[in-house]
This record gives structure tokens, sequence and C-alpha cells, in this order.
């Protein structure tokens, strides 16, 4: 997995709240046995018309944006399905760092899994966040994880929460598959006892 | 010993290692597996050399491509794309030992409706899928949640989950439902009061009169919908309704072991005096039967109410309800039962089962559709099976119904069924997205019995006038 330490970049507001798995990647995209390749078809239905023709205001397709590395959205960011490919259509268009109020479960932890940093914080500052990201691709946002903080193009900074330990495999890109076999010890001893007391299952 | 809920003790009995930041691995009891969120992870299994660790605990079946059309054992009907994945999915299951039920087997259905029918889902598990719709098992009183497609390689790899515990939610249907008021219309209406991310971070126990009232097929669809209401899980406690299910299934305890089993799941149930981080109580004569007038499954309506206006909204909301609005092709002041529909898709893991199918046929007994196209997928090629033997799948047929073999279907539209732009929908499936159902198409959601009514008069309709 790649790491991610520091990002500077250009941020796309997209100022829309439950946007959706199924927004982030139509369901005709996951009949791909590959994680890659999925970033030309993120936000398909709302970047292509019926005929494949680029939809010119669509945020994504407008010039200043084209290279965005972030994405600040509304509340409830990537609920729906609990399809990966939604985090893998945005680490493949270039995104690795999402800043929004607030996000569905699942779709959080599976950009741990790809690189992506999802940032969660108070509307308020998202609103700030917002303002800032309209700019433009003169306006870049600094996102730095070991500091925990996110600094606009005017110096604001605004301090985020993340958990210490998908802190630890982000900022390393660490194989969590790796870490948990390290403790095959204990699975072993679980599934022993486990057998025991519930030999059913 | 402090009380506990239900899903705190689940969570105890599963515990393999706990770290001193509290990240907690988690052990997994039965993990689902279908071809969509799959591929790649049995993928990664190869290129680092990890085999299944517990493949005896992994089940796996094709559902969400497959073609539910009569004629589906020729590959033709199958894209290319499609065909690939579930090849594959064939291929990993035989290369890595797993349980699998192929598309020619009678048993094969969507995995939520083929995990509790074939015994593997079974109270006071750890069930998790590469799909949000894992919380159906919940009905079970197992924890059941989604997960993405590195988790599924992580279970697979190690039999367990990388976890951090969820807060404790306590949802409370009081008293009776009142004629015409069914599971589908208690989920839909928990959604539409705490809003589809009232629930993130919490696992949902369900409770109450009306929630024991229900079967266990209404308790899967009250589940089913707990991802809709952002919770992590839903969980309603096993009771004797839950024992009698799990009877003699195939996979289910025998002899000695189920009574071991019954011992320990008697014990499944939240402490009286538990804590309980959010509390919602709704009143079970409130409920009525609903639609959904928007794009997502928070906009929920009773069907004797009107079109709502952006303006009805605050903060976010104004604009998506705007967008809702637009994008469904409705005007506010509209009163919902002049919403005229043209289509009707009855199916899905929210309400594929056979009492699902029962409901829907009692209301089309002896009627036609007036509708352009209604159909109706089984959960199951058991569920099929049943519903041909009870005389269901006559009614649907008699009334314009096409009758299909199992699968996810028109859902979420990954097989060849598939609303036009601007085509009108009757679901009873679980989510109304944006293009959910196919570009352009519009799903209002609803329970089997109300999208029955919809097919009879062509427009949303309240059940209760054709009772």
């Amino acid at each position: 997995m790649n790491k991610f330490t520091t990002l500077t970049g250009i941020a796309a507001p997209m100022p829309l709240i439950n946007i959706d798995t199924d927004m982030i990647i139509p369901k005709q995209f996951l009949k791909t046995i590959k994680r890659s390749g999925l970033g030309v078809n993120l936000f398909d239905e709302m970047r292509y018309d019926d005929d494949r023709n680029e939809i010119p205001d669509f945020v994504l397709n407008k010039p200043q944006y084209r290279e965005a590395q972030i994405l600040v959205a509304g509340d409830n960011f990537g609920c729906g399905s609990s399809r990966e490919h939604a985090p893998w259509a945005i680490a493949d268009f270039g995104i690795t760092c999402v800043i929004a109020p607030s996000y569905a479960d699942i779709f959080y932890n599976n950009c741990f899994k790809n690189g992506i940093l999802p940032i969660a914080l108070p509307q308020e500052q998202i609103d700030v966040l917002m303002k800032d990201a309209e700019k433009g691709a003169n306006a870049r946002m600094t996102v730095d994880l070991e500091a925990q903080t996110v600094t606009t193009s005017d110096g604001d900074v605004f301090s985020f929460e993340v958990d210490a330990f998908k802190k630890h495999c982000l900022m390393n890109g660490l194989d969590d598959i790796g870490l948990t076999m390290e403790k095959a010890a204990s699975i072993d001893a679980f599934e022993s006892q486990a057998s025991q007391s519930r030999p059913w299952v | 010993m402090s009380p506990k809920t239900l899903y705190d003790k689940i969570w105890d009995a599963h515990l393999a290692h706990e770290a001193d930041d509290g990240t907690c691995l988690l052990y997994i009891d039965r993990h689902l597996v279908h071809e969509v969120t799959s591929p790649q992870a049995f993928e990664g299994l190869r290129m680092t050399g990890r085999t299944v660790r517990a493949p005896d605990k992994t089940i796996a079946v094709p559902d969400h491509n497959v073609p539910t059309t009569l004629d589906r054992a020729n590959a033709a009907t199958m894209t290319e794309d499609s065909r690939i994945q579930v090849e594959a999915l064939d291929k990993n299951a035989k290369d890595f030992g797993i349980h699998y039920y192929p598309v020619s087997d009678v048993r094969q259905g969507i995995v939520h409706i083929v995990g509790p029918e074939q015994g593997w889902t079974l109270p006071g598990m750890t069930v998790v899928c590469g799909d949000s719709h894992t919380a159906t098992h919940g009905a079970f009183g197992a924890l059941a949640h989604g997960i993405g497609t590195s988790e599924v390689e992580h279970v697979l790899a190690t039999q367990t989950l990388i976890q951090k515990k969820s807060k404790n939610m306590k949802v409370e249907i009081t008293g009776k439902l009142r004629p015409g008021v069914t599971a589908k219309d208690i989920t839909l209406s928990v959604i539409g009061a705490t809003g589809t991310a009232g629930g993130t971070g919490y696992v949902i126990e369900y409770m109450g009169e009306a929630i024991r009232d229900l079967s266990m097929e209404g308790r899967m669809t009250v589940c089913n919908m707990a991802i809709e209401g952002g919770a992590r899980a839903g969980i309603i406690a096993p009771d004797e309704k839950t024992y009698e299910y799990c009877l003699g299934r195939p996979h289910a305890p025998k002899g000695a072991q189920w009574e071991a089993a019954m011992e320990w799941w008697k014990t499944l149930y939240s402490d009286d005096d538990a804590v309980w981080d959010k509390v919602i109580t709704l009143k079970g004569e409130d409920i009525a039967p609903v639609v959904t007038w928007g794009t997502s499954p928070e906009d929920v309506l009773p069907i004797t109410a009107n079109v709502p206006a952006a303006s009805d909204f605050e903060g976010g909301k104004v604009g998506a309800a705007q967008r809702s609005l637009d994008y469904m092709g409705l005007t506010a002041g509209t009163p919902l039962k002049d919403v005229a529909i043209d289509t009707v898709f009855i199916g899905s893991c929210t309400n594929g089962r056979i009492e699902d199918l029962r409901a829907a046929a009692a209301i089309l007994k002896g009627k036609k559709i007036a509708v352009t196209r209604a159909m109706v997928v089984p959960g199951s090629g058991l569920v099929r099976a049943q519903a041909e033997e009870e005389g269901l799948a006559d009614i649907f047929k008699e009334a314009g119904f096409e009758w299909r073999l199992a699968g996810c279907s028109m859902c979420l539209a990954m097989n060849p069924d598939q609303l036009a732009p601007g085509e009108r929908c009757a679901a009873t499936s679980n989510r109304n997205f944006e293009g959910r159902q196919g570009r352009g198409g519009r799903t209002h959601l609803m329970s089997p019995a109300m999208a029955a009514a919809a097919a009879i008069t062509g427009k949303l309709t309240d059940v209760r006038e054709l009772m």
C-alpha cells in the first residue's frame, strides 16, 4: 500500500451531502477482477453524458480541478454499498485525501486500506475549506498526517482526529494482514478454546 | 458483573486479541462470499502465497451478476465481464476448497437469503461478507456486517477482522402494527426518523413488541436496512421463533450439539440494566405504509402524504432535496398517490423471501397489472420452488408478472435487469440512489404488499384501500 505522510495539492469542492458509493463508482464498473484502472470512471454518471462526452459543469471536468488530489464534500460521504471499488476509483484518479463532516463506516475503513486519508471535521470548518477549494488551482491545501492538521491556502490550520493504529499503518504503508498474522498464536488459542465451548460453529 | 448488551456479549465471545491501544481482533464464525467483491481478495492471497485459513467457515454463491431469465444456463445471456467474474468465483471456490452453490444449484440465490436458509447463520455468531446488506443476518442474534474487499482478504487469510468496538443503540418499536403495515415500513420509518447517518458508529438492537411479533423473514427485512441508517449492524435477540427457524436446517447443529447451542443462545439478550448510547422509540401504531420520494433511503413519507418541497428542509438537505426532486421528476405538493409507475420489482435480500411473495400474491390474486412491466425475482431457488408449490407463482404469472430465477437482479442492476432513463419503479429493494437501478431510473422503495398494489393501479397506492 502507498504511504500517506503529507500532501499539498488542489482540493475539489463537492458541496453535496450523502454522496453514495453508487455515485462514486456505478455498478457497471464493478465487473472487474482488478483493483486498478477505475479512475476514469470515478463519478461516471455525473461526469459523462449518454454519449460519453464530459459534462463541463462537473467539478472534476473543470480545468482547474482535473489534477485535484483532495476532495472536500458534504456529510455522510461514501454511504451505501461496501464496494471497495469506490476508494480504488478515487485513488486511481489521483485523490488521496477526502475531507467531509462525516463518513459512512465501511467506506471510511476501506480508505485506510488503499492509502487514502479520510478526514472528518466540523461543518463550520468544512465551510471554510469548501470556500478555499472553490478558489481553484491557485489555492492549494496542505494535509499533514503526522501533525494531524489541514492548512488552507490562507494559512488557517484545522486539527483532526485519527485512530492511532490506522495512522501508523497509513504513514508506513503497512499491510495489516501481515500484522495480524504476527498474532497467529492468539488466533490459534482462541480457535482451540472456541472449538470446545461452541463446537457447533 | 457489569450489565451487557447483546452486542457486548457477542463481541466478548469473539475477541481473539486486544492490543494496548484498544485495537481488537474479532474472530469470524461465518464468511459469506459473492462474485463481485471477492476476486481481488483471492488474487491477493495468490500473490502473497497465503491460503484460506478456515475454508469450512467460508461459503460462496454468485448472485449480483447472474441473469434471472429462464434461459440463463446459456452462457450467452451474460456479458463477458460478468461471465469472467462468475467463472472466477467458480475457480476460487474450487482452488481454495470453500463451500459453494453454483448458478446451476437449486440452492443458489442471494447470499443473504442462502446463508440463513442453509443454516449457516446461527445465533451468537459473527458473520461478515463483502456486501453491506450482511446486516440481514442480525435477525438471528448474530453480529453481522459488511466489509470491503481488503477486509475480505484479511478474513480469508486470518479468519479475523481488525475492529474497534461500536457504540450501542436501542431502537424500540412498541405495541402492535396496524393492518397493511409490515417490517419494511418499520425499517424505512426508522431511517426516516434517524436519517441515513443516524446510526453511524453504532450497532442497533431492535426490540419491542412489534419486533417480537415479526416472523424471522420480517426481522431479516428490518435488520437488512440497518446499514441504510448508517449502522454497522442491526441485531435482534433470538427467541423461540429463531430456534424454530434454525432447527433442522442443513448446517444447523443436531442432537447434543443443538442442546448445547440452545443453552448458550438463551443467554443472548441485553441485560435489563444495560447502558445504551442512543435510544429511539417508535410506536407501532403510528407507523403507516410508507414509500420513498427521493434518492436517499431517509426520504420516507406515509403514502397519504404529498411530495415535499426543498424548502421544507434545512442545511445541506435543501440542495439535496431539490436535486432529488429534479432527478425523480416530481413536483412539490403532488399527492404521492397520484405518482404513476411504469415498472414493479419484487425481490432482493430485503424482500425476496417466501413471506414477501405471499404478501404480494395476497394483494394480486385474481387481478391484472396496470404497469408496463412487472417482475418477481425470488431470493433463492428454494424460495422459488416453495412459491411454486404454494401456487404463488401462478398468481404472479396470471397477474402479468414475469416469474424469474434467483439473484440480486434489479436491486442493483448489475445483470441485464435495469431501468431505462426516466422509467419509474416501485421496488421492494433497499436503495433509491441516483442510477441505482439503471442510469436515470427512478426508484420508489416500499413493502411487497405496497409494490403489488402499485402494480394493480399503475400508481403509488395505499395498500389498505385494496385490502
